[in-house]
């Protein structure tokens, strides 16, 4: 009997440890400002590149960003996307990588079906993000950028990695948040919107005016 | 005088929207149209069932094509721009400084593209309308009346990103 206590307990130490370091982790996240200082001259960067209007809109936003400070730099696309590859090869005038994940949600997915595929991209993107270790990580609102964020948030709570999220909502967005917004904005350490009123329903959001 | 809308582009996005597409064809459009000065039109139609192709009708030409991999150089030539409510195209109108009107698909009802045309009206950038509106707007509305859209500025979050991410500097 004695022995079977002691079994339990080390089967269900480790995910408990791990859900008080998820919750921390949480709560750091939405009361700290999540600084980042760097004992390496550049940081590792990853743009998550998602489909049409949201790719242009997050180029736009690379092309402000210094070429040296943010360095190497990887973007991730989804495996069926092929015009997001040429618009990043004409707008980029640095080093970069390219790697694709399969997507996590198509257009009119049903719930059910999103949860599984998202799961599989999930499990597509660990070996993406472990590899390349990144300190920040831009993205501004497809679904394709959820899987990699969550896979960021749990290599950080296991603290193998130490990354930064910033979350750019799409201009599209005046009123509601998208649902990618309302699942990263518990875990992205910067969150932008691009409409004042969208402070109201988001309270960890900041706005700098509009940016694209 | 009354401002002459010589020139004018609609576009209806990379999908489809036959109900514009047939709104635009309708004589009592075209004549409304006429009446704002409009002669040429260019018709990007993407997806919608239509032919393309050269059209003449009430005396406005109509040149139809389905897409094209820039939209950029019909907005620049156009005195007015009628769009879908698509943010890319929409952006793209009020960066060109153009007047803009945007058709909503009311199709698309849960579309959150409304919420962007509603509050660009509000801020005087655009009208919007519906396809059954579109004749009476194009009637009532006055172009001159809108606000150039300001240019975007990063600076201040470039600002703030620079103070939150900071790498060591190189002092050679």
């Amino acid at each position: 009997m004695e022995a079977l206590n002691i079994l339990f307990f080390l089967i269900l130490l480790p995910p408990t440890i791990f859900l008080f370091r998820a919750l921390y982790l949480i709560f750091q996240i939405c009361t700290s400002d999540c600084k980042l200082v760097s004992q390496e001259t550049t940081l590792k960067t990853i743009f998550c590149i998602g489909s049409g209007g949201h790719t242009t809109e997050l180029l736009r936003l690379v092309k402000k960003l210094s070429t040296q400070k943010y360095q190497p730099r990887l973007y991730i696309i989804a495996d069926n996307d092929v015009s997001s590859e040429v618009k990043i090869l004409n707008s980029e005038s640095t080093k970069f990588s390219i790697s694709r994940i399969p997507r996590s949600r198509n257009v009119k997915q049903s719930y059910l079906s999103s949860v599984i595929s998202t799961l599989y991209a999930i499990l597509r993107t660990i070996p993406v993000v472990y590899r390349f270790k990144p300190n920040v990580i831009f993205c501004n609102g497809p679904g394709s950028c959820v899987p990699i964020c969550i896979v960021a948030f749990l290599l950080r709570c296991i603290l193998i990695l130490d990354c930064r999220i910033v979350f750019v909502e799409s201009i599209c967005r005046v009123r509601t948040l998208s649902l990618t917004g309302k699942i990263l904005q518990y875990i992205a350490d910067i969150v932008i919107v691009q409409w004042p009123q969208l402070r109201d329903v988001c309270f960890r959001a900041k706005y700098f005016g509009r940016l694209t | 005088m009354e401002k002459q809308y010589k020139k004018c582009f609609v576009t209806v996005g990379t999908t489809r929207f036959d109900l514009l597409v047939n709104t635009i064809f309708k004589p009592s459009t075209l004549e409304a149209l006429k009446r704002i000065g409009c002669k040429d039109i260019i018709l990007q139609i993407g997806n919608s069932d239509f032919e393309i192709g050269k059209y003449e009708r009430n005396g406005v030409v109509i040149d139809v094509y389905r897409l094209k991999d820039s939209i950029q150089e019909d907005i620049h030539k156009a005195d007015l721009i009628i769009s879908h409510a698509g943010a890319g195209s929409c952006l793209e109108a009020l960066e060109a400084k153009k007047p803009l009107l945007v058709v909503i698909n009311e199709d698309l009802m849960d579309n959150h593209q409304l919420e962007l045309a509603e509050q660009l009206q509000i801020d005087g950038h655009l009208y919007y309308c519906t396809c059954d509106t579109l004749e009476s707007t194009l009637e009532m509305v006055d172009f001159t009346l809108l606000s150039p859209f300001p240019e975007p500025d990063t600076s201040l979050f470039m600002k703030y990103l620079d103070d939150a991410f900071r790498v060591k500097q190189n002092v050679d």
